[in-house]
């Protein structure tokens, strides 16, 4: 795969600036899903095509990029697209949040605050936040346009009369500036405060649905709720077992098949560099296998 | 027209008419919709329009309440900020008065309802779509509203597709009303209703609208709807309005050969 017949980051140089175009639509109205017409990529449609594209069109020889998925460097998802990338862009990687100028994610924002100059790309399955009480796409996208959201709060109030409390944890719908609501990717709720003024540029690719949308840095993203009902982050009533943090957000490992379980930071990253730092957890010692 | 000594308008001033139209017309290619369609309705007056299936009765109301867009005409209604020609505003304007000061019923339930949300959830949407975001007070005037309508309160929570057709219409009559409308369209509200389970709907009906003091517009080819319901009536044919007044006038007392034709085809059990 190395070598001629491939450009640059895989994609030809008019796809990447049609997808750029489509980019800087999205960052000049935040939240605003910016259609394009996505490519088909050498992956199958749910593994971050759209992600991919979007990180193709940003890439830059000197970009030190870094993949996650939930979370985790090591996981298929991570590992293939960040070698998908050494093949085809040849540029260097890392599992390092505050190394990396170009991160792309599936499902997590990293715990680690992103500063200026990084670029976060999320990979989305759905970019629609109404798409589930409102099939019809005219449809959506006139209540988008006329800013018609009370549909939005339909699902919530659904949420609370079936659960008693909103329910929905992961792809939980924010008002991007007071304007567009959006759908953040499914990552949890937990990451939800984590858009909002954050000050890298965050960039959303939905591959089979088309749609590319952004959020330019300092951007106020705001998690819709119910005055008696506020949105709550949630977090699991645990320490990180491993580098003992207590305000991340956590992974439930079985370990055993009698009941033994651990919870360990999901940004693989963020453990690793605590406990280089000298942090330790529950179960930090070298951890022997099939411990109860 | 009769309808100020009606007596249904307290607390509405009535000043001049809630809607105007005039001169509504729209064609199918080359074919009449509803032609050169003229009349007022008045704050608390309920409005009936009759006619044989494709009579226009029905392309009349979709113009009126914004669903098709007319070929020629106005429709004015009076606002808190004076009166406003509906066809001119733009759609943001139009799709608010239709979630708030106006409201449409649907023949079938299924159109107006959400199929997949709670009773209380479909109730609450339109509370929802003007802006309350407080979950306790949207429930209570669910319960209220579903109580109104005599649906128990303890099915708030389940869908509309556990509901019988009966149920169902009158959940939607609940959701129309719930955020105070001013004005109702109402395209044939008891169509597919067995007729003991229409006698009750009638009979709600009937009461809401006196006890709010709605003005409304009443599509149906049934003569015993509008006798109930409606203080004036217009009667249609092929897309041209033939007859109007008073219901009772034109119903015991029709100049129009269709109008008699259509009152004289009423059975008698």
């Amino acid at each position: 795969m190395t070598g001629p017949g491939y450009n640059f980051a895989y994609l030809d140089e008019g796809t990447k600036r049609m997808i750029r175009r489509a980019i800087l639509k999205g960052i000049a109205v935040p939240g605003y899903q910016v259609p394009f017409s996505a490519r088909e990529m050498p992956m199958p449609y749910g593994w971050g095509t759209g992600g991919v594209q979007v990180t193709a069109a940003c890439l830059l020889p000197e970009d030190r990029l870094k993949v996650i998925d939930q979370g985790a460097d090591d996981t298929t998802n991570a590992v293939s697209i960040r070698r998908f990338f050494e093949r085809t862009a040849h540029v260097a990687t890392t599992t390092s949040t505050t190394a990396a100028t170009v991160i792309q994610t599936r499902h997590r924002i990293p715990e680690h605050p992103l500063r200026e100059g990084q670029i976060l790309v999320f990979q989305v399955p759905i970019p629609e936040p109404l798409r589930f009480l409102e099939p019809r796409e005219t449809e959506t996208r006139r209540m988008h346009s006329l800013e018609e959201y009370g549909l939005m709060h339909v699902k919530l109030y659904e949420d609370i009369a079936r659960h008693g409390t909103i329910a929905t944890s992961y792809a939980y719908p924010v008002r991007v500036e007071g304007r567009y609501v959006m759908d953040p990717s499914p990552i949890p709720k937990f990451d939800n405060p984590r858009l909002s003024d954050c000050a890298a540029i965050q960039l959303f690719g939905a591959g089979r649905e088309q749609r590319i949308y952004a959020l330019p840095p300092h951007t106020q993203v705001v998690s819709l709720d119910f005055e008696d009902h506020p949105f709550d982050p949630g977090k699991a009533p645990h320490d990180c077992d491993l580098c003992g943090a207590v305000d991340s957000y956590l992974d439930e490992v079985i370990t055993d098949d009698r009941g033994g379980r651990m919870f360990v930071c999901s940004d693989t990253d963020h453990c690793t560099c605590r406990r280089a730092a000298g942090h330790s957890g529950r179960l930090a010692a070298p951890l022997p296998a099939g411990r109860a | 027209m009769g309808a100020v000594e009606l007596g249904i308008s307290a607390g509405m001033k009535p000043e001049g008419p809630l809607l105007s139209v005039r001169g509504l017309t729209r064609f199918y290619g080359a074919r009449i919709g509803c032609a050169d369609v003229s009349f007022d309705l008045w704050p608390g007056e309920v409005m009936g329009i009759v006619g044989e299936s494709g009579s226009g009765k029905s392309t009349l109301l979709s113009c009126l309440a914004g669903h098709l867009v007319p070929d020629a005409g106005e429709v004015i209604l009076a606002t808190g900020a004076g009166p406003r020609d509906v066809l001119a505003m733009s759609e943001a304007e139009r799709r608010r008065l239709s979630r708030g000061d106006w409201a449409f019923v649907h023949q079938n339930p299924r159109d107006g309802l959400r199929m997949g949300v709670s009773a209380g959830g479909n109730v609450g949407e339109r509370l929802m779509a003007v802006g309350a975001r407080h979950y306790g007070d949207i429930r209570a005037r669910a319960t209220d509203w579903l109580e109104r309508v005599e649906i128990a309160a303890e099915r708030i929570d389940d869908r509309p597709s556990a509901f019988s057709g009966g149920m169902q219409q009158r959940l939607q009559i609940a959701r129309s009303l719930v955020t105070g409308p001013r004005l109702v369209f109402m395209d044939e509200p008891t169509g597919g209703l067995d007729v003991s389970v229409q006698a009750r709907l009638l009979d709600l009906l009937r009461g809401l609208v006196r006890e709010m003091g709605l003005s409304a517009i009443i599509v149906t080819h049934d003569l015993a709807v509008v006798r109930l319901l409606a203080d004036r009536l217009m009667v249609m044919k092929s897309g041209r309005v033939v007859e109007q007044g008073l219901t009772d006038q034109v119903l015991d007392d029709p100049q129009h050969g269709y109008t008699q034709l259509l009152v004289s085809s009423v059975l008698q059990v």
